[in-house]
Protein backbone atom coordinates (compact mmCIF):
# COMPACT_ATOMS: atom_id res chain seq x y z
CA UNK A 1 0.00 0.00 0.00
CA UNK A 2 1.67 3.30 -0.95
CA UNK A 3 -0.79 5.97 0.08
CA UNK A 4 -0.22 7.29 3.65
CA UNK A 5 -2.40 5.59 6.74
CA UNK A 6 -4.06 8.74 7.32
CA UNK A 7 -6.51 8.38 3.96
CA UNK A 8 -8.15 4.93 4.83
CA UNK A 9 -8.48 6.55 8.72
CA UNK A 10 -9.92 8.94 6.64
CA UNK A 11 -12.39 7.16 4.76
CA UNK A 12 -13.14 4.74 7.33
CA UNK A 13 -14.07 7.53 10.02
CA UNK A 14 -16.69 8.89 6.99
CA UNK A 15 -17.89 5.67 6.50
CA UNK A 16 -18.77 5.24 9.91
CA UNK A 17 -20.42 8.50 10.17
CA UNK A 18 -18.24 10.42 12.28
CA UNK A 19 -19.05 14.25 12.32
CA UNK A 20 -17.16 15.57 15.04
CA UNK A 21 -13.18 15.36 15.20
CA UNK A 22 -11.69 16.79 18.68
CA UNK A 23 -8.00 16.71 18.20
CA UNK A 24 -4.64 17.63 19.65
CA UNK A 25 -2.39 18.22 17.14
CA UNK A 26 0.96 15.67 17.25
CA UNK A 27 3.31 15.40 14.12
CA UNK A 28 2.59 11.56 13.72
CA UNK A 29 -1.30 12.68 12.95
CA UNK A 30 -0.84 16.07 10.52
CA UNK A 31 -2.18 14.35 7.57
CA UNK A 32 -4.98 13.02 8.69
CA UNK A 33 -5.98 16.30 11.00
CA UNK A 34 -5.44 17.89 7.39
CA UNK A 35 -7.68 15.65 5.40
CA UNK A 36 -10.16 16.22 8.32
CA UNK A 37 -9.78 19.88 8.18
CA UNK A 38 -10.30 20.30 4.13
CA UNK A 39 -13.61 17.90 4.59
CA UNK A 40 -16.74 19.86 4.71
CA UNK A 41 -18.74 17.02 5.97
CA UNK A 42 -16.85 16.79 9.54
CA UNK A 43 -16.70 19.43 12.41
CA UNK A 44 -13.00 19.77 13.49
CA UNK A 45 -13.02 20.91 17.10
CA UNK A 46 -8.84 22.07 18.07
CA UNK A 47 -8.66 21.47 21.70
CA UNK A 48 -6.11 23.36 24.28
CA UNK A 49 -5.77 19.75 25.86
CA UNK A 50 -7.17 16.30 25.60
CA UNK A 51 -9.43 16.16 28.30
CA UNK A 52 -11.70 18.59 25.82
CA UNK A 53 -12.27 16.74 23.51
CA UNK A 54 -13.52 13.17 25.91
CA UNK A 55 -16.34 16.02 26.64
CA UNK A 56 -16.68 17.14 23.33
CA UNK A 57 -17.07 13.29 22.25
CA UNK A 58 -19.53 12.91 24.92
CA UNK A 59 -21.72 15.86 23.60
CA UNK A 60 -21.83 15.06 20.27
CA UNK A 61 -22.95 11.80 21.03
CA UNK A 62 -25.60 13.42 23.14
CA UNK A 63 -26.87 15.30 20.35
CA UNK A 64 -26.92 12.19 17.74
CA UNK A 65 -23.52 12.79 16.30
CA UNK A 66 -20.29 10.07 15.94
CA UNK A 67 -17.35 11.65 16.77
CA UNK A 68 -13.59 10.19 16.89
CA UNK A 69 -10.71 11.98 19.20
CA UNK A 70 -7.17 12.00 17.50
CA UNK A 71 -4.06 12.52 20.24
CA UNK A 72 -0.34 11.58 21.01
CA UNK A 73 0.29 9.39 23.53
CA UNK A 74 1.33 11.73 25.92
CA UNK A 75 -2.58 13.50 26.09
CA UNK A 76 -4.14 10.33 27.16
CA UNK A 77 -2.44 11.30 30.01
CA UNK A 78 -4.83 13.75 30.31
CA UNK A 79 -7.61 12.17 29.49
CA UNK A 80 -8.34 9.84 32.20
CA UNK A 81 -10.95 11.37 34.69
CA UNK A 82 -12.77 12.53 31.96
CA UNK A 83 -12.90 9.17 30.67
CA UNK A 84 -13.42 6.98 33.60
CA UNK A 85 -16.11 9.47 35.25
CA UNK A 86 -17.73 10.49 31.99
CA UNK A 87 -17.37 7.95 29.38
CA UNK A 88 -17.28 4.84 31.13
CA UNK A 89 -19.82 5.85 33.69
CA UNK A 90 -22.75 6.53 31.82
CA UNK A 91 -21.49 3.71 28.83
CA UNK A 92 -21.14 6.51 26.06
CA UNK A 93 -19.51 5.00 22.76
CA UNK A 94 -15.65 6.52 22.29
CA UNK A 95 -13.44 6.26 19.50
CA UNK A 96 -9.73 7.39 19.88
CA UNK A 97 -6.68 7.37 17.43
CA UNK A 98 -3.67 7.68 19.30
CA UNK A 99 0.15 8.22 17.52
CA UNK A 100 2.34 6.64 20.13
CA UNK A 101 5.62 7.60 21.35
CA UNK A 102 7.90 6.50 23.89
CA UNK A 103 7.65 3.31 22.70
CA UNK A 104 9.75 1.25 19.61
CA UNK A 105 12.86 3.58 18.72
CA UNK A 106 11.86 6.56 20.74
CA UNK A 107 15.05 9.19 21.15
CA UNK A 108 13.87 11.17 23.81
CA UNK A 109 13.29 9.88 27.48
CA UNK A 110 10.75 12.20 28.48
CA UNK A 111 8.54 10.34 26.04
CA UNK A 112 8.72 7.11 27.53
CA UNK A 113 7.17 6.79 31.24
CA UNK A 114 3.93 8.25 29.81
CA UNK A 115 4.01 6.10 26.36
CA UNK A 116 4.36 3.43 28.16
CA UNK A 117 2.13 4.11 30.55
CA UNK A 118 -1.03 4.22 27.52
CA UNK A 119 -2.27 0.49 27.73
CA UNK A 120 -2.09 -0.02 31.25
CA UNK A 121 -3.77 3.41 31.62
CA UNK A 122 -6.72 3.64 29.04
CA UNK A 123 -7.57 -0.38 30.17
CA UNK A 124 -7.88 0.49 33.73
CA UNK A 125 -10.29 3.25 32.81
CA UNK A 126 -12.52 0.27 30.63
CA UNK A 127 -10.81 2.10 27.12
CA UNK A 128 -10.30 -1.58 24.55
CA UNK A 129 -6.92 -0.95 22.93
CA UNK A 130 -5.80 -2.21 19.63
CA UNK A 131 -1.89 -1.55 19.19
CA UNK A 132 -1.46 -1.11 14.99
CA UNK A 133 2.12 -1.57 14.07
CA UNK A 134 2.05 -1.73 10.21
CA UNK A 135 -0.39 0.58 7.66
CA UNK A 136 -2.55 -2.54 6.81
CA UNK A 137 -3.29 -3.14 10.40
CA UNK A 138 -4.36 0.65 10.90
CA UNK A 139 -6.60 0.92 8.28
CA UNK A 140 -8.48 -2.34 9.73
CA UNK A 141 -8.21 -1.44 13.57
CA UNK A 142 -9.62 1.94 12.84
CA UNK A 143 -12.46 0.14 10.10
CA UNK A 144 -13.18 -2.58 13.19
CA UNK A 145 -12.63 -0.15 16.07
CA UNK A 146 -15.21 2.15 14.79
CA UNK A 147 -17.60 -0.76 14.66
CA UNK A 148 -16.68 -2.24 18.03
CA UNK A 149 -17.22 1.56 19.72
CA UNK A 150 -20.55 2.51 18.05
CA UNK A 151 -21.88 -0.96 17.87
CA UNK A 152 -21.62 -2.11 21.43
CA UNK A 153 -20.98 1.26 23.19
CA UNK A 154 -17.50 0.97 24.45
CA UNK A 155 -14.91 2.90 24.24
CA UNK A 156 -12.23 1.71 22.01
CA UNK A 157 -8.73 3.53 21.11
CA UNK A 158 -6.51 2.54 18.51
CA UNK A 159 -2.43 3.18 18.92
CA UNK A 160 -0.59 4.06 15.87
CA UNK A 161 3.02 2.57 16.69
CA UNK A 162 6.84 4.15 15.89
CA UNK A 163 7.11 1.37 13.51
CA UNK A 164 3.97 3.04 11.70
CA UNK A 165 5.01 6.35 12.24
CA UNK A 166 8.64 6.73 12.58
CA UNK A 167 10.46 7.86 15.65
CA UNK A 168 12.46 11.22 16.02
CA UNK A 169 16.35 10.66 15.87
CA UNK A 170 18.14 13.55 18.23
CA UNK A 171 21.35 14.86 17.39
CA UNK A 172 22.73 18.09 18.43
CA UNK A 173 21.15 21.15 16.45
CA UNK A 174 18.37 19.43 14.84
CA UNK A 175 15.50 16.27 14.82
CA UNK A 176 15.22 14.20 11.98
CA UNK A 177 11.87 11.89 11.57
CA UNK A 178 13.23 8.27 10.70
CA UNK B 1 -15.32 44.47 45.36
CA UNK B 2 -18.91 45.27 46.07
CA UNK B 3 -20.99 43.01 48.34
CA UNK B 4 -22.69 39.94 47.06
CA UNK B 5 -26.65 39.99 47.32
CA UNK B 6 -27.73 37.62 44.70
CA UNK B 7 -29.21 34.18 45.71
CA UNK B 8 -28.63 31.28 42.82
CA UNK B 9 -32.20 29.92 42.70
CA UNK B 10 -34.19 33.01 43.06
CA UNK B 11 -31.77 34.00 39.94
CA UNK B 12 -32.05 30.67 37.90
CA UNK B 13 -35.49 30.75 38.61
CA UNK B 14 -36.51 33.75 37.17
CA UNK B 15 -35.35 32.55 34.23
CA UNK B 16 -36.71 28.88 33.79
CA UNK B 17 -40.09 30.01 32.82
CA UNK B 18 -38.49 31.03 29.28
CA UNK B 19 -36.37 28.31 28.89
CA UNK B 20 -38.82 26.31 26.39
CA UNK B 21 -37.07 23.39 24.80
CA UNK B 22 -33.55 24.57 25.98
CA UNK B 23 -31.16 22.00 26.15
CA UNK B 24 -29.06 21.89 29.42
CA UNK B 25 -25.84 20.36 31.00
CA UNK B 26 -25.26 20.69 34.38
CA UNK B 27 -22.20 20.93 36.18
CA UNK B 28 -21.30 18.56 39.23
CA UNK B 29 -22.64 19.67 42.52
CA UNK B 30 -24.39 22.49 43.30
CA UNK B 31 -25.41 23.30 39.62
CA UNK B 32 -26.60 19.91 39.38
CA UNK B 33 -28.73 19.96 42.29
CA UNK B 34 -30.17 23.87 41.25
CA UNK B 35 -31.15 22.46 37.80
CA UNK B 36 -33.06 19.75 39.15
CA UNK B 37 -34.82 21.98 41.97
CA UNK B 38 -36.72 23.24 38.76
CA UNK B 39 -38.05 20.14 37.52
CA UNK B 40 -36.32 17.19 36.39
CA UNK B 41 -36.89 16.86 32.00
CA UNK B 42 -35.32 14.98 29.86
CA UNK B 43 -33.40 17.73 28.16
CA UNK B 44 -31.23 18.04 31.36
CA UNK B 45 -28.09 16.21 31.17
CA UNK B 46 -26.85 16.41 34.66
CA UNK B 47 -23.04 15.44 35.14
CA UNK B 48 -22.49 13.55 38.51
CA UNK B 49 -18.82 13.28 37.56
CA UNK B 50 -16.24 14.77 35.31
CA UNK B 51 -15.56 17.74 37.02
CA UNK B 52 -13.95 20.49 34.13
CA UNK B 53 -15.90 19.29 31.35
CA UNK B 54 -19.51 20.57 31.00
CA UNK B 55 -18.70 23.47 28.90
CA UNK B 56 -16.85 20.71 26.27
CA UNK B 57 -20.06 18.48 26.36
CA UNK B 58 -22.30 21.92 25.43
CA UNK B 59 -20.11 22.59 22.72
CA UNK B 60 -20.13 18.57 21.17
CA UNK B 61 -24.23 19.59 21.52
CA UNK B 62 -24.15 22.39 20.17
CA UNK B 63 -22.25 21.27 17.47
CA UNK B 64 -24.17 18.41 16.93
CA UNK B 65 -27.45 20.39 17.03
CA UNK B 66 -27.64 23.87 15.29
CA UNK B 67 -30.88 24.34 15.56
CA UNK B 68 -31.31 23.76 18.78
CA UNK B 69 -30.29 26.31 21.87
CA UNK B 70 -27.60 24.50 24.24
CA UNK B 71 -27.31 26.24 28.22
CA UNK B 72 -24.38 24.63 30.40
CA UNK B 73 -24.96 25.82 34.40
CA UNK B 74 -22.00 25.06 36.47
CA UNK B 75 -19.80 26.50 39.23
CA UNK B 76 -17.06 28.45 39.84
CA UNK B 77 -14.77 25.59 40.94
CA UNK B 78 -15.81 23.50 37.53
CA UNK B 79 -15.07 26.25 35.32
CA UNK B 80 -11.88 26.94 37.22
CA UNK B 81 -10.86 23.04 35.86
CA UNK B 82 -12.02 23.32 32.61
CA UNK B 83 -11.14 27.29 31.51
CA UNK B 84 -9.30 26.07 28.17
CA UNK B 85 -12.01 25.38 27.10
CA UNK B 86 -13.23 29.04 27.12
CA UNK B 87 -10.15 28.83 24.44
CA UNK B 88 -11.56 26.51 22.40
CA UNK B 89 -14.98 27.90 22.64
CA UNK B 90 -14.05 30.99 21.47
CA UNK B 91 -12.30 29.77 18.30
CA UNK B 92 -14.72 27.62 17.62
CA UNK B 93 -17.54 29.85 18.00
CA UNK B 94 -20.79 28.26 18.52
CA UNK B 95 -24.11 30.63 18.22
CA UNK B 96 -25.80 28.27 20.06
CA UNK B 97 -23.95 27.99 22.99
CA UNK B 98 -24.30 29.75 26.11
CA UNK B 99 -22.40 28.98 29.64
CA UNK B 100 -23.79 30.59 32.38
CA UNK B 101 -21.17 29.83 35.60
CA UNK B 102 -22.87 30.37 39.10
CA UNK B 103 -20.06 31.67 41.34
CA UNK B 104 -20.21 31.55 44.69
CA UNK B 105 -16.40 31.94 44.90
CA UNK B 106 -16.50 28.54 47.23
CA UNK B 107 -15.69 24.86 46.37
CA UNK B 108 -19.52 24.12 48.15
CA UNK B 109 -19.24 20.43 47.97
CA UNK B 110 -16.17 19.98 49.61
CA UNK B 111 -15.97 22.25 52.32
CA UNK B 112 -16.59 26.00 51.16
CA UNK B 113 -13.04 26.77 50.85
CA UNK B 114 -12.24 29.67 48.71
CA UNK B 115 -11.70 29.52 44.61
CA UNK B 116 -9.76 31.63 42.53
CA UNK B 117 -12.62 33.64 41.60
CA UNK B 118 -12.92 35.42 44.63
CA UNK B 119 -9.03 36.37 44.43
CA UNK B 120 -8.78 38.06 41.07
CA UNK B 121 -10.00 35.57 38.54
CA UNK B 122 -12.78 37.11 36.60
CA UNK B 123 -14.04 34.06 34.54
CA UNK B 124 -16.66 36.28 32.11
CA UNK B 125 -13.11 38.35 31.81
CA UNK B 126 -11.55 35.39 30.50
CA UNK B 127 -14.11 34.51 28.10
CA UNK B 128 -14.40 37.54 26.59
CA UNK B 129 -10.83 37.58 26.13
CA UNK B 130 -11.05 34.16 24.35
CA UNK B 131 -13.23 35.79 21.98
CA UNK B 132 -16.71 34.98 23.34
CA UNK B 133 -19.34 37.22 21.21
CA UNK B 134 -20.95 38.04 24.65
CA UNK B 135 -19.97 38.12 28.23
CA UNK B 136 -21.26 39.29 31.05
CA UNK B 137 -20.23 39.66 35.11
CA UNK B 138 -24.25 39.85 37.05
CA UNK B 139 -24.00 41.18 40.38
CA UNK B 140 -27.32 43.18 41.05
CA UNK B 141 -30.77 42.64 40.36
CA UNK B 142 -30.98 45.04 37.40
CA UNK B 143 -28.04 43.07 36.05
CA UNK B 144 -29.74 40.08 36.29
CA UNK B 145 -32.88 41.27 34.18
CA UNK B 146 -30.54 40.51 31.34
CA UNK B 147 -29.98 36.80 32.14
CA UNK B 148 -32.75 35.01 29.95
CA UNK B 149 -31.75 37.04 27.23
CA UNK B 150 -28.24 36.36 27.71
CA UNK B 151 -28.46 32.47 27.80
CA UNK B 152 -31.76 32.18 25.64
CA UNK B 153 -31.55 34.35 22.59
CA UNK B 154 -27.92 36.28 22.65
CA UNK B 155 -26.01 34.92 19.44
CA UNK B 156 -23.35 32.89 21.31
CA UNK B 157 -20.74 31.92 22.52
CA UNK B 158 -21.76 33.53 25.50
CA UNK B 159 -20.62 33.66 29.09
CA UNK B 160 -22.85 35.17 31.85
CA UNK B 161 -21.41 34.70 35.18
CA UNK B 162 -23.13 35.34 38.01
CA UNK B 163 -21.99 35.96 41.66
CA UNK B 164 -24.12 34.34 44.44
CA UNK B 165 -23.83 34.28 47.92
CA UNK B 166 -22.56 31.57 49.57
CA UNK B 167 -25.69 29.68 51.32
CA UNK B 168 -26.85 26.33 52.45
CA UNK B 169 -30.01 25.01 50.02
CA UNK B 170 -31.64 22.02 50.10
CA UNK B 171 -30.05 19.25 47.59
CA UNK B 172 -32.69 18.47 44.88
CA UNK B 173 -31.47 15.16 43.41
CA UNK B 174 -31.73 14.42 39.91
CA UNK B 175 -31.38 10.40 38.41
CA UNK B 176 -27.39 9.53 38.88
CA UNK B 177 -27.64 6.50 36.60
CA UNK B 178 -25.16 8.15 33.87
CA UNK B 179 -26.74 5.72 31.05
CA UNK B 180 -30.47 6.36 31.82
CA UNK B 181 -29.84 10.70 31.28
CA UNK B 182 -27.60 9.82 28.49
CA UNK B 183 -30.19 7.67 26.67
CA UNK B 184 -33.33 9.42 28.09
CA UNK B 185 -31.93 12.75 26.81
CA UNK B 186 -31.06 11.35 23.37
CA UNK B 187 -34.71 9.90 23.14
CA UNK B 188 -36.23 13.20 23.75
CA UNK B 189 -34.25 14.58 21.41
CA UNK B 190 -33.44 12.23 18.28
CA UNK B 191 -36.73 10.10 19.35
CA UNK B 192 -36.56 6.44 20.47
CA UNK B 193 -35.58 4.61 16.92
CA UNK B 194 -32.80 6.91 16.05
CA UNK B 195 -31.81 7.33 19.69
CA UNK B 196 -31.57 3.44 20.77
CA UNK B 197 -30.30 2.00 17.24
CA UNK B 198 -28.12 4.46 15.92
Amino acid sequence: MDEHWSAAAHHHLKAAGVKQIGYVPDGGLRLLIERCLGDNEIETVMCATEEEAVGLAAGAWLGGQKSAVLMQSSGVGNTINAIASLISSANFPFFAIVTMRGQWGEGNPWQVPMGQAVVPTLEAVGVKTFLAESPDAVEMMIESGLRMAYSTDTPVAVLVGQKVIGSKVWTAGKAVNQ
Amino acid sequence: MSTITLHRREVLGSVMAERGDTLFVSGLGSTTWDLASFGDRPENFYLWGAMGNAAMIGLGIALARPDRRVVVITGDGEMLMGMTSFSTIGAKHPSNLAICVIDNETYTETGRQPTATGRGTDLAAVASACGFAKTAMIRTEIEAKNLSRLLFREPGPVCAVVKVVDEDLPMSVPPRDGGYLKTRFRIGLLGEQTAVQP
